[in-house]
């Protein structure tokens, strides 16, 4: 076993060597590193099956232990790096774009690489290590076409975020470190969470994953950086390089003992706003890939507020909360895992078949893209948490939570429970709507532009992945009984909490689950029966003499694609009702005279923190920066005075102490 | 045991076209009319049943499958919403959730339908259903919430089992509230005046109706009656909880029809007396519901 853990964080990071080494014939090299990538995600999986089905944790070198925690990552890493590099053969091939899909393998291997060993890290650096190898992999993918100034940019915003990030997790570790006496987490477990040691993690631990992770207010570089990196690398990020903030969260609180409610109150404050305001952004958005990334700010708010009320059940003693939190929380890492990167593996199909992926220059896919367009609406489906899929799974399993919270004495978690739940339906509400338009104005309807007209079908090769992935999706779905057992033992290995305490909640959880299984069954019964029911009525009925005709427009007789419903007048009505926190840019159309001549309507959507505070600080910043070299970098006098100045001022400091 | 529960698919399959037709009596009745026979609903399935449907040249299978989805799930909705004389066929911790958000499964399917045709009516009707139904979405919630709270109780059966009558006794006001919020949420749901009006037909105005402005003869009577069965759960989930009785006997039984035709009468006088909201209030109305709701909640701390 413990030689599968080091496959599969050996064969991610050797693929792209592959791909270099074999780079004569480019189509044997890039199935070379895709089968190494796959292989490794096939290690990966069965170490993560041998935890969560009872096994015991599994030490495969100094530093190296994976546990339930780690394999529940390990299973998203696993499922999306696969499918990603699958993908990567029909989308990126080797054969036709050359020496930047080598690159795009190298990293995306060791960026996949970086991941596995930061999931199985039992120590700090190691898991250090690991998280900046992902890091800047991802940086180096982000940046892929690179000529674009845009996507500089993006690339660019992204590696200072994350080396933000980076330093407060070294001030972190080295606190935790500095407590413990070593840099093993076995040594840091039972530290006390309540002091100032635990305020202090928490607060770094909270800038430096939630940073990663995208959660609002420190989201602001991940649509940009998302939308700009290649469609399959897009897949890995928002799947599951996000999630490693998420993992690094839980693997740090798990540590610590008796987390202070306040710990769990202010998570499920931050879950709250980036699950709402994350949707509403995403609804504003014209450009699906940016849509999409703000849709994983939503997902990682949900799976927050999970973690929240976890912590808020370990703070009490309160197994079931833990239970039923941590299960939301988790299985949400890998739904969204799922069907996110089944979504944005669509978006690049998309992008692929129509040539672009702005949402109102597309329409009517559903028929030239047939295939595609099911499994994205399954995606689709899956992510607004509708049944039978297993987005509406883990989102059941965290309004579970809220519910025995709310049955409990005391107001304080009734409180909880009164917030989280309209949350989690408002959440859920505008993630429907988000998802009916870009369905409906990508797949659905008539053509709105000469690409989407003449689109094409994905190859088998983009295909297969995200049948894949929609599949894993419709299983968890359908059956959500089988994930609770392992569920419960991550739970356990996390809260460090009796296997059996867990036992019960998780017994009651498996009763309702087999409920929605039964319920699925009969949903899925009545759609047979009806189908069947209106094919047999169609059949016998009298023809309508044109039994195709255009869609009815009120009596107008030529109605054209450009008067069907786009997406920014499909997203209006839901967008104004968040004006005090999206600030649109528009600039409207001035109509005068009674033949008007032609204009345009333009409308823009600022991300509220990045263009609104943070970029407007920096360039003040900036400016000031530039007047103060100015002034002071003219003359070696001013020079020297600033040297004399600093001096004193150390000086004064070291002996005022 | 199962003869319960085939009673309860038999009231579940049968009722709800009579639910509309007590609505559009009670309206006739209002307006001087004769109106329509009670049993027109039926009629008009039947005779949509045997027609042929026209499919526009803009559609493809997803606009097919919009109204089987849709009644699918709203039938399987009603599997776990106790009638008069039976309990849920279906019943577990939590299934609420599930309740709600097969209702948004049958939403998503017609709005896709509609966003299918092409054409903007269908896409504008689309637009403000979803953006209603997003805002009734927490209302719902935080109602069911009150209902929870004050049984003690976390699925549908329990909710309205024999807690219920128990509960009303020292939380009458919070439970009281909430069924008002309720109601409000049952009339936007539903798409009825004062948030849509079924009856109209100028497009422009509309709300659900102009959704299904494209299909015909079976896929209409596939939506008409998931209408029909829409409402008719609510209206037996407000039934079950104003009138709070207990299971099996056969005066549960009639108390239950007698709530459902209440329920169906309000609706109609509700039609009848009030006129339909303008669609920037229509927001207002449903974080009204919900606020109301959420003072029920507090009202049930003490």
């Amino acid at each position: 076993m413990s030689a599968l853990v080091l496959a599969a964080i050996a064969l991610p990071a050797a693929s792209g060597l592959a791909a270099a080494a074999l780079g004569g014939r480019p189509g044997a090299a890039h199935r070379a590193a895709c089968l190494l990538v796959c292989a490794g995600a096939a290690s990966g999986l069965g170490v993560a099956a041998s935890v969560l089905l009872g096994g015991a944790p599994i030490s495969a070198a100094p530093g190296l232990k994976v546990d339930g925690l780690s394999a529940l990552f390990l299973v998203a890493i696993a499922a999306v790096s696969a499918a990603g590099a699958v993908y990567g053969l029909g989308y990126h091939p080797q054969a036709s774009v050359g020496a930047r899909s080598v690159r795009v393998q190298l990293w995306y291997g060791l960026a996949v690489a970086g991941m596995a060993l930061l999931a199985a890290a039992s120590n700090a650096t190691v898991f250090l290590v690991g998280w900046e190898v992902m890091a800047l992999a991802n940086f180096l993918l982000v940046q892929t076409e690179h000529e674009r100034p845009e996507i500089r940019g993006a690339a660019f915003l992204y590696l200072a975020a994350t080396h933000v990030g980076t330093l407060a997790l070294f001030a972190l570790f080295a606190l935790l470190g500095q407590a413990a006496g070593s840099f093993d987490f076995a040594a840091m477990e039972g530290l006390r969470a309540d002091g100032p040691l635990g305020s202090r993690v928490f607060a770094l631990a909270l800038l430096g994953f939630g940073l990663k992770a995208g959660l609002m207010p420190l989201h602001f570089w991940l649509p940009p950086a998302h939308a700009a990196a290649p469609s399959h690398v897009s897949a890995l990020m928002s799947g599951v390089v996000v999630k490693t903030g998420i993992y690094g969260l839980l693997r740090v609180t798990g540590l610590l003992d008796a987390p202070p409610a306040a710990w769990g109150a202010a998570l499920l404050g931050l879950g709250g706003i980036s699950a709402v305001l994350g949707v509403a952004f995403a609804l504003a958005q014209h450009d699906l890939k940016r849509l999409l990334a703000y849709h994983t700010v939503e997902n990682v708010g949900i799976i927050v507020l999970g973690v929240g009320l976890a912590l808020l059940g370990r703070s009490r003693g309160d197994p079931a909360l833990v239970l039923l939190g941590f299960a939301g929380a988790g299985l949400h890492v890998v739904n969204h895992a799922l069907f996110k990167s089944l979504l944005f593996l669509g978006a690049g199909s998309i992008q692929h078949g129509a040539g672009t992926r702005e949402l109102d220059r597309l329409g009517g896919l559903a028929r030239r893209m047939p295939r595609t367009a099911l499994l994205f609406l399954l995606g689709a489906a899956a992510i607004s948490a509708l049944p039978p899929l297993n987005g509406f799974v883990s989102e059941w399993f965290v309004y579970l939570g809220f519910l025995a919270a709310m049955g409990r004495p005391g107001g304080d978690l009734l409180a909880y429970a009164a917030f989280g739940v309209p949350v989690l339906a408002l959440a859920g509400g505008l993630a429907a709507a988000c998802f009916a338009k870009v369905v409906g104005v990508a797949f659905l309807g008539s053509a709105r532009s000469a690409g989407a007209r003449d689109a094409h079908e994905a190859p088998r090769s983009m295909l297969v992945p995200m049948g894949f992935l929609a599949s894993a999706c419709l299983a968890i779905g359908l059956a959500p009984p089988a994930v609770l057992p392992p569920l419960a033992r991550a739970a356990a290995a996390w809260s460090r909490l009796d296997p059996a305490a867990l036992a019960g909640p998780a017994a009651r959880a498996g009763e309702g689950a087999w409920g929605v299984s039964l319920v699925a069954a009969a949903l899925a019964a009545a759609a047979g029966v009806l189908v069947a029911l209106r094919r047999r009525r169609l059949a016998t009925a009298p023809r309508a003499a044109p039994d195709r005709v255009p869609t009815w427009g009120c009596g107008f007789a030529a109605p054209t694609a450009r008067m069907q419903y786009t997406a920014s007048s499909f997203a209006d009505l839901l967008v104004s009702r968040f004006s005090w926190a999206i600030f649109r840019r528009e600039a409207a159309p001035r109509i005068d005279g009674p033949f008007p001549g032609p204009s345009e309507l333009r409308t823009e959507v600022p991300d509220t923190v990045l263009d609104l505070v943070l970029l407007p600080i920096a360039r003040a910043y900036g400016r000031l920066a530039t007047r103060a070299r100015l002034l002071f970098l003219q003359r070696v006098q001013f020079q020297m005075l600033l040297v004399l100045l600093t001096l004193v001022a150390m000086l004064v400091l070291a002996f005022a102490r | 045991m199962l003869p319960r529960t085939l009673l309860h698919l038999a009231e579940l399959l049968v009722v709800p076209p009579l639910l509309l037709g007590v609505v559009n009596r009670t309206k006739s009745v209002f307006a001087g009319r004769v109106g329509p026979p009670l049993l027109q609903p039926y009629f008009d399935l039947a005779k949509l049943l045997r027609k042929g449907a026209v499919y526009s040249r803009t559609t493809s299978w997803v606009f097919r499958a919009g109204p089987v989805v849709g009644l699918a799930a709203i039938l399987s909705a009603g599997l776990l919403l106790g009638m008069g004389g039976a309990p849920a066929a279906i019943s577990f911790t939590g299934d609420f959730v599930l309740f709600a958000y097969l209702l948004g499964l049958a939403r998503f399917a017609t709005a896709l339908a509609a966003l299918d045709t092409g054409s903007s009516f269908e896409g504008m009707g689309a637009a403000r259903e979803v953006t209603f139904a997003s805002l009734a979405e927490p209302a719902l919630f935080l109602c069911l919430l009150v209902f929870a709270r004050a049984t003690g109780a976390l699925s549908l059966g329990g909710m309205l089992g024999p807690a219920l009558p128990a509960a009303w006794a020292p939380a009458a006001a919070a439970l009281l509230l909430a069924a008002i919020g309720l109601f409000v949420i049952a009339l936007a749901e539903n798409g009825r005046i004062p948030v849509d009006d079924p009856g109209t037909h100028l497009e422009l105005t509309m709300i659900h109706e102009v959704m299904v402005l494209d299909h015909g003869g079976p896929d209409l009577a596939l939506i008409l009656y998931g209408a029909a069965l829409k409402l008719f759960l609510f209206g037996a989930l407000l039934s079950r909880l104003v009138l709070g009785f207990g299971e099996g006997a056969l005066a549960s039984e009639a108390l239950f029809l007698v709530g459902l035709l209440a329920f169906a009468i309000g609706v109609g006088v509700v039609e009848s007396a009030m006129a339909r909201l303008r669609m920037i209030r229509v927001p207002q109305l449903l974080v009204g519901a919900s606020v109301l709701s959420a003072f029920a909640l507090v009202l049930l701390l003490r």
